[in-house]
C-alpha cells in the first residue's frame, strides 16, 4: 500500500496544483505534498514487510499486464533518494519566483510521480509507461522556464530521449512476444528463456534507451547543453534523480534478462563508460559555466557507476547502489549553491567570479564541502560507493581501474579550479555585492552536509537497506 | 589505557567542531585555548598509552570501534593499532603539534577572529587526520587520513586565500598528492584481492605464508608511488616546496615534521611486505638517495629562508627513504623523530624571524639578527648544527645511523649519501650565516622594530631545542656502547619479522669509527666554510651564471612538469571540448535534429512539427488508458 501512496501522493497532488489560481498556494501546497512523499517514502525504505512494499491492481490484463509495484532494496533507496530531492529542491528555491507557478508546481509533483513509477513498477509496460510520464513534465518544465536556448535544446533533449525510449517499447514487445507467458510481469519476464542471439538483439534495443538516459559517452551530448539551459531546480532532479533512471533500467530490466549479453558486450561498455569518464573529467576543465563544468563531472561520475555494474563483482555493485542515493544527495547541494550565486549574481561565468569566501562566507564553507564530496574525499558518503566502485572494476580489469582512476586525479583538477575561481582571490566589483545564503538555503544544504558525513562515516544503514538487491541480483547472474 | 586510544583524535576533533561552528563566536583568546587544550589533552593520553606500550611483555593492540565496510565476505573496521611505532608516532604528532599550536596562538594572532579561529579549525583537523593515519589498524583507515591530511594540507597553503599565487600552490600540492593516492589505492585493491583482507595483521601473517615476488614487488611498489606523493620524493616532491606559501607554523607541523612523513611511516609499517620485495628496496634507495643529493644542490642557491628549509626538508625526507630501502626502518623512524625536532625548531625560528622581520624572507636582506633576537639565535644554531650532523646533537646519530648501513648495503650508497651531507652542513650554515650573522642589510624602519618574538613563541622554541639536541642519546649505536640503542630495542617487535627474515649487515666497529670520523671532519670543514664565506656577505651581488643558475631555478624540473605534462593535457582537453565534442559529437546529433525538423515541416500539413502537441497527445492517450483500465 505505501508503494502507491508513493505514486498517488504526487500525481493527485500535483493535478490539484494545476487548479490552484495563486502562485504562494501552490508553493506551499507542492511543498507541503512533497514533505508528506517524504514521510512515506521513508516509512517504505524502513518497513520490510512484504504486504507494504508490494501492490497489484488490475491494469490491461487481457495484455497481460497489470498495475504491479515492488519496493526492493535498490527501489527503497531510490524512492528515498526521490523523496528527500523534491523536499530539498521546494525548500532551497522557495525565494526563487517563476512565471505560473500553479503549472511550475504541477509539473514538478507529476516529474515525482513519474520517477516514483519508474522505481516501483514491476511490470514491464507499467515501467515504460512511467518511464514517459517521468520524462513528459521535466520537458515542459525545461522547455517552459528554461534558459534563452531553451527550445531548441529541449528539443535535442526530448528527440533524443524520445528515440531511446521508441527503441525500449520495440524491444519490450519483442521480448513480451518471446514469453511463453504472455506476461509483461518483472518475475515472469526473468524467467524467459532466451538465445544468445535474442539477448544480445534486446541487450542494444534497451541498453540505448538507458545509456541515453545516463548518459554513457558518446550518448550524452544533450545533457551538458540540458543541464545549463533547465531551470537549476529542474537541473537538480534531473541531475539528481533522473539519471538514476538509466541505471535501475539496466541493474533492474537488462542484467538480469540479458545475463549472457551482458557477459558478452561487457568490454564494449566498461570501455566506452571508461573512456567517457576521462573524456568528460578533461572537458570539465575547460568549461567557464558552471553549470556545464557540474554536468560533465556528473558524466563522469555516472560513468563509473555504470562501469561498476558491468564489471559485475559483488563490491561493485553494492557501491553502486550506495552510489545511486549518495550521488544523487551531492549533486543537488552543488546545484542549490550554484543557485544561490546565479539568482544574486545574474552570472554563472567562473570567470566572473572569485572572493565569495569573503563576502559569503557560509556559501563558501559548503562549497567547499560539496565540492569534497564530489571528489570522493574520504568520510564523505562518496568515498564509500567510489571505493567500492573502483574496487569492482579492478577486479574486472586492473587497467580499465587504472585508466578510469586519472578521473580521480582529473576530478580534483576541475573541482579545486571552481573552487579556487569562485570563492578564492580577491572579490570584484559584481561579488563584492553578495549576499549570503538565505535560512532556507542553509538548511537544506547542512542538512545534505549532515547526510555527506554520517553516510560517509558510518554507510551501514545504507548497505543493509541495498543488499537483498545485491544477492538478487548475484544469484540471477550465476 | 590503550583501549581509550579513540580519545586521542576525538580531541582534536572536538576541537575542531567546537571551534569551526563557534568561529564567529569565541574570542581569539578562547579559540586559541580550545585548539591548544584539546591537542594538549591528545599528548597527554598519548605518554599514558607510551609509557604502558613501554612496559615489557606488551603485546599489539586492536581497538574495533565499529563496521566501517561490512558485506558479504568484504570486513574492513574502523579499528585503531596500539603498538610501538604507533605510540611513538602519536607522541611526536601530539607533541610537537601542541607546541606549534601554542606557538601559533602568538604567530596568527594579527590575523580577524574569524580567520583566527578558521586557522585553529584547519590545524585541529589536521592532527585528527594524522592520527587516524598512524592509528589505523588496516590500510582504508591508513588511506583515510592520508588523504585528510592531505586537504588540510591543501586548506592551510591556501589559508590566505584572496593571493592567487598561494590558491595556486595548494591545488598543486593538492593534485600531485592525489596522484600518489591513485597509486596507493591500487595498491589497496591488490592487497585485498591477494590477501583477502587490508588489516596489518592478516596481510603481514598471510604474506610470510607465501606470495610470489611479483606480486609483493607491485605492491609494495604502488605502494611506494603513494609515498613520493605524500612524502615529496621524486618525481612528486615540487610541491613542497610552493608549500611554503602557507603560514609558517603549518610548514613547520605539516610540511616538516608530521604530514610529510607519512610515507615513511607507511613503509616502515609494511616492512614485512618490502623485506619480501627487494627490488622495490632498491628503487626506494635510489630514488630517496636521488631526492636527498637533488634538494640539498637547489637549496644552496636559494634565498628565501623558507624555501631553503622546504628543499632541506625534500632532502632530508630522502635519507629517510634511504634508510627503509637499506633496510634499516630503525634508522629511518630515528631520523623520522629527530627532523621532527629540529626542522621543526628551524621552521619555528625563521617564523619567529620572518615576524620580526615584518613579513621579508630574503635572507640576502637580513643578516646580524643575532644581536636583536638570542634566543632565536641560539636555537636555530642548536638546530642548525644537530640537521648538519655535528655530534652530539640529534641529527648526528640518526643520519649516522642510516649512512652506515648504506655503506654495509653499498659503499657507493654511503658515498652519495655523504656527499648529500656535505650539502646539507654547507647550505645550513649558509642560511645561519646569512641570516644571524654579519650586518643587518635590511631598510632602517625594519631595524627599528626588530625584537625578540613573545614567550609563545620562544618557550617552543626552546623546548625544541633541547629536544633537537638530545634526542640522539636515544639512539647510541652499537659500536659506541653496547646495548645503548633505546629506540632500537624499543622498536624491536615492529620490525622483528623483517629482521629475521633478512638480518642487516653488520660493519666492523673499528671500519664505523672511520667512515663517522671522516664525515664529522669533514662536515665540520663545509660548515666553517659555509660560516666564513657568508658571514662576510654584504648584498646581493652579481646574477647567477652557469650552474649556480641552474640550481637557483631548481634544476627546471617545474618548467619541464609544465611542458611535458600540464600543457599537453591543457591542450587535449582543449581540442576535446572545441572540436570533438562541440563540433564532432554535438554536431551530428544537431545535424540529425535538423534533419528531422526539416522533414517535420514537410509534412506539417497533417501535423503541427512542434513536439509539444505530440506529447500532449500522448499523455492525454497514455492517460486516459491508463485511467480507463484501472478504474472501470
Amino acid at each position: 500500500m505505501l508503494a502507491l501512496l508513493l505514486i498517488l501522493i504526487p500525481l493527485v497532488t500535483g493535478c490539484v496544483t494545476f487548479l490552484l489560481k495563486q502562485g504562494s498556494a501552490a508553493k506551499i501546497w507542492s511543498l507541503l505534498a512533497s514533505v508528506a512523499t517524504l514521510g512515506v517514502s521513508i516509512a517504505a525504505a524502513v518497513d520490510k514487510d512484504a504486504s507494504a512494499r508490494t501492490f497489484k491492481g488490475d491494469w490491461l490484463s487481457d495484455l497481460g499486464a497489470s498495475f504491479s509495484l515492488h519496493i526492493d532494496g535498490m527501489g527503497a533507496i531510490l524512492v528515498l533518494l526521490t523523496g528527500i530531492s523534491l523536499v530539498l529542491v521546494l525548500v532551497s528555491t522557495y525565494h526563487n519566483t517563476y512565471k505560473n507557478p500553479s503549472v511550475y508546481y504541477g509539473l514538478m509533483l507529476l516529474s515525482q510521480a513519474g520517477l516514483m513509477g519508474v522505481f516501483l513498477a514491476a511490470d514491464g509496460l507499467l515501467f515504460y509507461f512511467f518511464w514517459e510520464l517521468a520524462l513528459i513534465p521535466v520537458y515542459f518544465l525545461s522547455s517552459g522556464w528554461g534558459g534563452e536556448r531553451r527550445i531548441q535544446v529541449t528539443f535535442k533533449f526530448f528527440i533524443y530521449t524520445f528515440v531511446g525510449s521508441l527503441i525500449m517499447l520495440v524491444g519490450l514487445l519483442y521480448l513480451y512476444a518471446l514469453n511463453p507467458e504472455s506476461s509483461f510481469a518483472l518475475e515472469s519476464l526473468y524467467r524467459v528463456h532466451l538465445t544468445p542471439d535474442q539477448q544480445d538483439i534486446l541487450f542494444w534495443m534497451f541498453f540505448v534507451a538507458f545509456a541515453i538516459k545516463m548518459p554513457i559517452f558518446p550518448f550524452h551530448t544533450w545533457q551538458p547543453d540540458t543541464y545549463e539551459q533547465s531551470p537549476t531546480s529542474v537541473t537538480m532532479i534531473l541531475s539528481g534523480v533522473m539519471v538514476k533512471m538509466g541505471l535501475l533500467g539496466v541493474i533492474r530490466w537488462v542484467v538480469p534478462i540479458f545475463p549472457e549479453a551482458v557477459h558478452h558486450f561487457e568490454n564494449v561498455v566498461i570501455g566506452l563508460s571508461v573512456v567517457g569518464m576521462v573524456y568528460a573529467s578533461l572537458i570539465a576543465f575547460r568549461q567557464d559555466d558552471l553549470k556545464r563544468m557540474v554536468a560533465y563531472s556528473s558524466i563522469a561520475h555516472i560513468g563509473l557507476m555504470c562501469a561498476a555494474v558491468f564489471s559485475s563483482s559483488q563490491i561493485g555493485f553494492q557501491g553502486v547502489l550506495v552510489q545511486l542515493f549518495n550521488h544523487g544527495i551531492n549533486i543537488i547541494g552543488l546545484w542549490i549553491v550554484i543557485d544561490a550565486i546565479e539568482q544574486r549574481l545574474g552570472t554563472r561565468k567562473m570567470s566572473e567570479l572569485g572572493g565569495l569566501a569573503t563576502t559569503a562566507p557560509s556559501l563558501a564553507i559548503l562549497l567547499v564541502i560539496m565540492s569534497l564530496a564530489n571528489v570522493a574525499l574520504p568520510l564523505t558518503n562518496a568515498f564509500i560507493g567510489e571505493f567500492l566502485m573502483f574496487d569492482g572494476l579492478y577486479q574486472f580489469n586492473v587497467w580499465y581501474m587504472a585508466f578510469a582512476g586519472l578521473s580521480i586525479i582529473l576530478g580534483a583538477v576541475y573541482t579545486l579550479r571552481m573552487v579556487q575561481m569562485v570563492i578564492y582571490g580577491k572579490e570584484n566589483a559584481l561579488t563584492s555585492t553578495m549576499p549570503d545564503l538565505k535560512l532556507n538555503q542553509k538548511l537544506m544544504l547542512a542538512g545534505i552536509t549532515i547526510l555527506i558525513i554520517v553516510y560517509g562515516v558510518y554507510p551501514e544503514p545504507l548497505f543493509r537497506m541495498t543488499e537483498e538487491t545485491v544477492h538478487a541480483i548475484i544469484a540471477q547472474l550465476k | 589505557m590503550s583501549q581509550l586510544v579513540y580519545l586521542v583524535p576525538l580531541f582534536p576533533l572536538v576541537g575542531f567542531l567546537v571551534i569551526g561552528l563557534g568561529r564567529n563566536l569565541w574570542s581569539k583568546t578562547l579559540t586559541g585555548l580550545i585548539g591548544c587544550a584539546t591537542v594538549l589533552a591528545s599528548f597527554v593520553v598519548s605518554v599514558m598509552i607510551f609509557n604502558e606500550v613501554r612496559t615489557p611483555g606488551f603485546t599489539p593492540v586492536t581497538v574495533k570501534l565499529f563496521d566501517f565496510i561490512h558485506f558479504g565476505t568484504l570486513n574492513i573496521n574502523f579499528a585503531f593499532q596500539v603498538d610501538q611505532l604507533s605510540s611513538l608516532f602519536l607522541l611526536i604528532i601530539t607533541g610537537v603539534g601542541s607546541l606549534i599550536h601554542i606557538y601559533s596562538t602568538s604567530y596568527m594572532h594579527e590575523e580577524k577572529p574569524h580567520h583566527f579561529a578558521r586557522y585553529f579549525c584547519y590545524l585541529n583537523l589536521f592532527v585528527f587526520s594524522m592520527l587516524l593515519l598512524v592509528l589505523g589498524a588496516n590500510y582504508v583507515i591508513m588511506f583515510i587520513g592520508w588523504e585528510g591530511v592531505g586537504l588540510c594540507s591543501y586548506l592551510l597553503i591556501g589559508f590566505w586565500f584572496t593571493n592567487g599565487d598561494y590558491n595556486y600552490a595548494a591545488r598543486k600540492a593538492f593534485i600531485m598528492n592525489r596522484i600518489g593516492d591513485l597509486a596507493f589505492l591500487i595498491g589497496i585493491f591488490w592487497i585485498l584481492a591477494q590477501f583477502g583482507s587490508v588489516n596489518y595483521q592478516d596481510v603481514f601473517s598471510r604474506a610470510q605464508g607465501g606470495v610470489t615476488t611479483s606480486v609483493v614487488t607491485g605492491i609494495t611498489l604502488l605502494l611506494f608511488i603513494g609515498a613520493t606523493g605524500k612524502s615529496a620524493q621524486i618525481p612528486l616532491y615540487t610541491w613542497l616546496p610552493d608549500a611554503m606559501a602557507g603560514p609558517t607554523p603549518v610548514s613547520a607541523l605539516i610540511h616538516a615534521a608530521t604530514m610529510v612523513t607519512a610515507g615513511i611511516y607507511m613503509i616502515a609499517r609494511s616492512n614485512v611486505l618490502y623485506t619480501l620485495a627487494p627490488a622495490t628496496e632498491g628503487v626506494i634507495a635510489v630514488i630517496g638517495l636521488c631526492t636527498a643529493i637533488l634538494a640539498a644542490s637547489i637549496a644552496i642557491q636559494q634565498n628565501d629562508i623558507k624555501k631553503v628549509l622546504a628543499y632541506s626538508t625534500v632532502s632530508q625526507l630522502g635519507y629517510m627513504f634511504l634508510g627503509l630501502g637499506v633496510g634499516a626502518y630503525t634508522g629511518a623512524v630515528f631520523h623520522v623523530m629527530t627532523h621532527a625536532f629540529f626542522k621543526a625548531l628551524l621552521f619555528l625560528g625563521a617564523g619567529s624571524v620572518i615576524h620580526a622581520m615584518g613579513g621579508e624572507q630574503d635572507i640576502r636582506k637580513m643578516g646580524g639578527l643575532r644581536k636583536f633576537m638570542p634566543v632565536t639565535w641560539i636555537t636555530f644554531l642548536i638546530g642548525t648544527i644537530a640537521i648538519a650532523g655535528i655530534p652530539p646533537f640529534s641529527g648526528f646519530f640518526s643520519k649516522d645511523e642510516i649512512l652506515s648501513h648504506a655503506y654495509a648495503h653499498n659503499p657507493v650508497l654511503y658515498i652519495i649519501g655523504l656527499f648529500g651531507a656535505l650539502m646539507t652542513a654547507f647550505y645550513m650554515f649558509r642560511l645561519l650565516a646569512m641570516t644571524f650573522l654579519g650586518q643587518f642589510r635590511g631598510t632602517h624602519e625594519q631595524e627599528h622594530h626588530l625584537h625578540e618574538s613573545p614567550a609563545a613563541i620562544t618557550i617552543p622554541l626552546i623546548v625544541l631545542a633541547v629536544l633537537a639536541a638530545g634526542a640522539g642519546f636515544l639512539g647510541i649505536p652499537a659500536y659506541m656502547h653496547p646495548d645503548a640503542h633505546i629506540l632500537e630495542k624499543f622498536l624491536a617487535p615492529v620490525f622483528a619479522a623483517s629482521t629475521d627474515m633478512k638480518p642487516l649487515a653488520e660493519t666492523p666497529a673499528g671500519v664505523e669509527w672511520a667512515l663517522t670520523g671522516a664525515s664529522v671532519v669533514l662536515i665540520l670543514i663545509c660548515s666553517a666554510w659555509a660560516l666564513a664565506k657568508f658571514a662576510k656577505f654584504t648584498g646581493p651581488g652579481k646574477e647567477a651564471t652557469g650552474f649556480a643558475k641552474i640550481l637557483e631555478n631548481k634544476w627546471y624540473v617545474d618548467e619541464l612538469y609544465d611542458a611535458v605534462i600540464v600543457r599537453p593535457i591543457n591542450g587535449l582537453a582543449g581540442f576535446l571540448n572545441k572540436y570533438v565534442e562541440r563540433l564532432g559529437l554535438d554536431g551530428i546529433v544537431n545535424g540529425i535534429g535538423r534533419l528531422v525538423q526539416y522533414s517535420g515541416r514537410q509534412i506539417r500539413l497533417l501535423q503541427s512539427g512542434q513536439a509539444g502537441t505530440y506529447i500532449l497527445l500522448m499523455v492525454i492517450g497514455m492517460v486516459v488508458l491508463f485511467i480507463v483500465q484501472l478504474f472501470i
